[in-house]
């Protein structure tokens, strides 16, 4: 018996040869795809708004793929706890991830920075209020998302044009807010911005409370004992069911409820929670461009992928998280590199004209700031988000003073 | 303000209170009779949140209707724990006995996270929105169905204590626990049947707190500290101690978020134990060691 020695010979050392010089292109194609982590609470006391961003968040990569865009996603639960957001950005980097999306919570959204920085991988804030996020020196961070400055500026002017659109006459007004970083730093700009807003009424009060806390009874008892005309809310995801419900149970009927710019009275669940109890409450926050080329190209996406979800519903959650991870992918496609400086520096110089929310180009100024979000008067009609304001978007106009709790069908 | 709107906030920390009363009474019937302090008293309290959760979204059962059988299960639970784990551990050191509950109640609460998640799970009641006016008095029905549920509880477990020979020989043993030997009554039995019953109020508190607040594994270790401040302050081992902490909690609590800052309730509860601690540390009504 003989045996065939394999010995290199010269078509073996051509094969060989051919397959080093193929290498790196193997290799430059599988970097055509940016590795993008998507860190959002979908477990915890913020789960509702980071499942929203998670459902925008999955149907991305085929949009941005029909874009020309290319991304590869790995999705992360950071619980609605900062210290999870901070662990799993850290173990997301050590993974691969070339750039960080998220995570809809401010404080979560500080402690990724806080690991992104040193790590020299871009964060693109998704959802995010709290101004110290770009007022804290971070060379890798962008937000496309407004400040909390912002939201309430665009928030309290909103609130003077719903007043004089219904010529509802409101006296009195009490700000009930949440207790958190994003509800706080909205507390501190409603202190700094409502004096000169200019607005009709008087401030009785400002009630800080803790979002988890069992049960709103006694703040509710609070605001009752004050009977303003205009209940102002800063609220997260359940607690403003809980808000609803104690408001209902102690037979408080405020003349209207208005958010001068914060989540929770848009969620799914807050609807099914109250059902008709949940009509008629404002929000004055950014909102999808529902004429915008993009917004439909998502809006199409989301259907097949989201039956049990109406995209009205979530268009506020699901466009700001696709369009950060656009954000993202638009940079790495312009820098064709993932390396962390490289990409930083091509999404500081991004410029977006056709995108999903309202509002002009996407743009960062020196901080990393989109400074050009503005926002609509939201009301709660029939269980979606209908449009009142501004004029030129609304679909209907808004209505104030709310029916009463039990006038609703 | 008017004395209407103090009146409600007033009645609202009664009710809640006589329910949180309820749970540290089992706490109290424990510790009163066995000795042994339950540190896993929250988290078992959270089961039975998430039992009746469970209950009502699968089977629409009412947690005023699943309350006795599940206090019963508890009780079964409560037993079947004594016997097989807690009591070997009776007679031996206190920081034993706290190493031994407090894992047990790690165990549950990362058990509860691995199959629900950490989200609250909310029971929604067809009368989820209704209320009741007195006069200028308006209290919700579900607080009033389970303060009322929680006093019919309680002034049954008192009646069980005060007229059985059940809970006559469970009194001889945790006022003489040698005497109560030699006379011939089994301890370990009556040992066993005592932290029954303490996990049969832990139940029927469960089930009536899913009307007061959404169930969840973080409300575990919240409910064990309340529960201790509510015995601690009423007194330990004391079971009219519990209800009467309970409801000096509630009040506390309300009044507090109402006149001060409504984000820094439990603040004031830690105050009022610090103040029963200086001023009467066996507890309002707690007897002399």
């Amino acid at each position: 018996m003989t045996r065939t020695r394999m010995l290199p010979n010269r078509r073996h050392l051509l094969a060989g040869a051919a397959a080093a010089l193929a290498a790196p292109s193997l290799v430059r194609a599988q970097a055509q795809a940016l590795k993008i982590a998507v860190v959002l609470p979908r477990s915890g006391y913020l789960a509702p708004a980071g499942q929203s961003c998670y459902r925008g968040a999955v149907i991305a990569p085929k949009v941005l793929s029909d874009y020309g865009y290319k991304v590869e996603l790995t999705h992360i639960d950071c619980e609605s706890n900062a210290d999870v957001a901070r662990t799993q950005t850290e173990r997301a980097i050590d993974a691969g991830a070339q750039a960080i999306v998220g995570a809809f919570d401010s404080a979560s959204t500080l402690a990724m920075a806080q690991v992104c920085e040193p790590r020299k991988v871009p964060l693109v804030v998704n959802i995010g209020a709290a101004p110290q996020l770009t007022e804290q020196g971070y060379q890798y961070l962008v937000r496309n998302f407004p400040t909390g400055g912002m939201l309430v500026t665009n928030g309290l002017r909103l609130i003077n044009d719903v007043l004089a659109a219904t010529k509802f006459d409101a006296k009195t007004a009490v700000f009930l807010h949440a207790n958190d970083t994003f509800g706080t730093a909205q507390r501190a700009a409603m202190d700094k911005l409502f004096p000169t807003a200019g607005l009709p009424f008087q401030l009785l009060d400002s009630i800080a409370y803790d979002p988890k806390a069992q049960d709103l009874s006694v703040e509710v008892t609070k605001v009752r004992a004050l009977n303003p005309d205009l209940l102002l809310v800063v609220t997260r995801a359940t607690d403003a069911i809980k808000l609803v419900r104690d408001m209902v149970r102690q037979r408080f009927e405020p003349k209207g409820i208005i958010s001068p710019g914060s989540p929770g009275l848009y969620d799914e669940e807050f609807y099914q929670a109250l059902g008709p109890l949940s009509d008629y409450a404002i929000y004055n926050i950014p909102w999808s461009n529902p004429k915008a080329q993009m917004t439909q190209a998502l809006e199409a996406a989301f259907k097949p992928a989201n039956p049990n979800f109406r995209f009205p519903v979530e268009c506020f959650n699901v466009g700001f998280t696709f369009e950060a991870l656009l954000v993202a992918a638009a940079a790495f496609k312009k820098a064709g590199s993932a390396d962390g400086t490289e990409l930083m520096k091509a999404i500081r110089e991004t410029n977006i004209t056709d995108h999903v929310m309202i509002g002009p180009a996407i743009k960062f100024d020196a901080k990393g700031q989109n400074v050009g979000i503005p926002s609509a008067a939201v009301q709660n009609r029939d269980r979606t988000p209908t449009v009142t304001l501004p004029a030129e978007v609304a679909t209907a106009a808004p209505v104030l003073p709310m029916p009463g709790w039990q006038n609703r069908s | 303000m008017t004395f209407a709107i103090v009146l409600n906030v007033l009645a609202e920390g009664v009710l809640t209170g006589l329910v949180y009363g309820l749970m540290a009474l089992g706490l109290s019937v424990i510790f009163g009779v066995v000795r042994v302090v339950n540190f896993a008293h929250g988290e078992f309290t959270v089961i039975a949140m998430y039992a009746t959760f469970v209950l009502f979204q699968y089977f629409r059962l009412d947690p005023l209707v699943i309350l006795l059988p599940l206090a019963a299960a508890f009780f079964v639970i409560g037993y079947a724990l004594q016997v097989a784990i807690i009591n070997p551990f009776v007679g031996r050191a206190e920081h034993e006995q706290f190493i031994l509950l407090v894992g047990l109640a790690i165990i549950i609460v990362n058990t509860l996270l691995m199959i629900f998640g950490p989200d609250a799970r909310p029971v929604l009641l067809p009368y989820a929105f209704d209320s009741y006016a007195v006069g200028p008095l308006i209290v919700d029905k579900p607080r009033v169905l389970s303060a009322f549920a929680a006093l019919v509880l309680a002034a049954a477990l008192f009646g069980f204590f005060r007229f059985t020979r059940t809970g006559t020989a469970i009194r001889a043993c945790a006022d003489n626990l040698v005497g109560a030997a030699v006379v011939g009554l089994n301890v370990k039995r009556l040992y066993a049947f005592t932290f029954g019953l303490g996990m049969a109020c832990v139940g029927a508190a469960g089930a009536l707190l899913v009307a007061i607040a959404d169930a969840s594994p973080s409300l575990a270790s919240t409910y064990t500290l309340l529960a201790f401040i509510i015995v601690i302050v009423g007194g330990l081992g004391s079971m009219a101690g519990a209800l009467l902490g309970g409801v000096l909690i509630g009040v506390s609590e309300a009044l507090a978020g109402f006149f001060f800052l409504p984000s820094m309730k439990s603040m004031f509860s830690f105050a009022l134990l610090i103040v029963v601690l200086v001023l009467r540390p066996r507890g309002l009504l707690g007897r002399r060691a």
